[in-house]
């Protein structure tokens, strides 16, 4: 255990083991709550904390959990997490609250925070639990602002809501995308993202599910016919 | 009468479509949908569940949570709400569990065609996003069984439509980077803005 070991538990959930683009988990809330970069902010905020802390306590107590109900120890610990954040968020900031609606409760069954607990707090020590929540809320809000600042920016011509792209509709010259502030678009930006992070990354490309037999089996094959 | 069910039902099914509307229950939709067979299967097993846990969680709302809820039993001036989580994601938990007891002692081809995707539900968006949706909506006892049966059927029939759409797709010559993730966001965005045709129809 060296502080090498810690550093890989933060980075390596930022872009290699992402989990929206690679482990296909939390996608949900990503999609609804990203055309407003400040709401964007406050859900991440929210994410990492339950999931850091949620990794924590349930790796203090993994020694005394009995496998048969650990789901429902986990649940329970994760919604009381997340009830202190959807309070805390009600008084403090109401705005934001109303309209991130029913998504800070869903935070709940984001299978990013069930994943984390079953795969690594299970498993690991506290501190490096921790961490590890940490580096994978990091590595969802990376893509989640992102996704939130495409479009935003494109699509109202603001960020934070302060105009950067004057719009047409104030006597600028921009004219806004306004197919980037329907929740759908975030689905193809989302696509988009994982085309780039895999072609910086081609080691993360999905192999086929099938091979196309050939005609003839010529010697000239290359090897992405032969699918190895 | 008929009508104003019929009314809910075609609304969560097309209009409000829990899936491709909504956004919920995005990760299994997503994983499992590379097989018509698999996701048909979980469609059904999200139905059952929806129609069990929503009309469930609407009298615990209604009889225990709610403001003044308590008055029935003598209590006044109660407000549990700030439980509202954890009681709804408990009883869908529960609920999950016993269906899985039920099925593998009653129904064993049911129980064997659906047993592995019954654990996976507890942490469906989709299920826990119903309740809350059903909460938001206040509706009554009677209409939140048609609203759960609708909310399961419309999430059931986009996913086994997205099974469908990739099955088709294995023959294609996609950019290595899009293979199978990459291309199902697409998919899944341009079906939602398909959907989102129905957004202006009003019922």
């Amino acid at each position: 255990m060296n502080l090498k070991k810690y550093q890989e538990v933060i980075i390596k959930p930022l872009i290699d083991e992402n989990p929206i683009t690679l482990q296909i988990l939390g996608i949900c809330s990503a999609l609804a709550v990203t055309n407003n970069l400040a709401v964007t902010l406050v859900m991440c905020v929210a994410v990492i904390s339950v999931l850091s802390f949620s990794n924590l306590f349930i790796s203090l107590i993994r020694n005394h959990i009995p496998s048969s109900i650990r789901i429902i120890v986990q649940m329970t610990i994760i919604a009381s997490l997340v009830i202190v954040v959807d309070e805390l968020l009600k008084a403090y900031d109401y705005e934001t609250s109303k309209k991130l609606s029913v998504f800070v409760g869903l935070i709940i069954t984001n299978c990013i925070v069930m994943g984390r607990a079953e795969a690594f707090a299970m498993k690991e020590k506290p501190l490096l639990s921790f961490l590890d929540g940490l580096g994978n809320g990091l590595g969802y809000s990376l893509i989640l602002i992102g996704v939130a600042t495409i479009r935003e920016l494109f699509g109202a011509g603001t960020l934070f809501g302060y105009e950067i792209l004057p719009l047409v509709t104030n006597g600028g010259w921009y004219m806004g995308n306004n197919l980037l502030l329907l929740p759908p678009s975030s689905f193809i930006i989302i696509g988009l993202f994982i085309w780039l992070i895999r072609t910086i990354k081609p080691s993360q490309i999905e192999e086929d599910d099938f091979v196309v037999s050939n005609h003839s089996t010529s010697p000239d094959l290359t090897k992405r016919e032969l699918n190895v | 009468m008929f009508e104003h069910y019929l009314n809910i039902f075609i609304t969560t099914v097309f209009i409000e479509n829990i899936a491709l509307s909504l956004f919920l229950g995005m990760c299994t939709f997503i994983a499992i949908s590379k097989k018509i067979d698999a996701a048909f299967g979980l469609g059904i097993a999200v139905i059952v569940v929806c129609l069990i846990t929503v009309p469930l969680n609407n009298l615990i709302y209604n009889y225990i949570l709610r403001e003044d809820a308590l008055t029935w039993i003598g209590i006044e001036g109660t407000n549990l709400e700030f439980v509202e989580l954890i009681s709804y994601i408990g009883v869908i938990a529960a609920s999950v569990q016993i269906l899985e007891m039920f099925l593998d002692k009653y129904v064993p081809a049911l129980y064997n065609a659906l047993g592995q995707f019954l654990p996976l539900i507890t942490v469906n968006c989709a299920i826990l996003g119903a309740s809350l949706f059903m909460i938001e909506k206040d509706l009554l006892f009677t209409e939140s069984i048609v609203y759960g049966f609708g909310a399961g059927f419309g999430w059931a029939l986009a996913i086994v439509v997205l099974a469908g759409i990739r099955e088709k797709l294995k023959y294609s010559d996609i950019p290595e980077g899009l293979k199978g993730l990459g291309t199902t966001f697409i998919i899944v965005g341009l079906m939602s803005f398909g959907f989102m045709s129905f957004g202006g129809i009003s019922l």
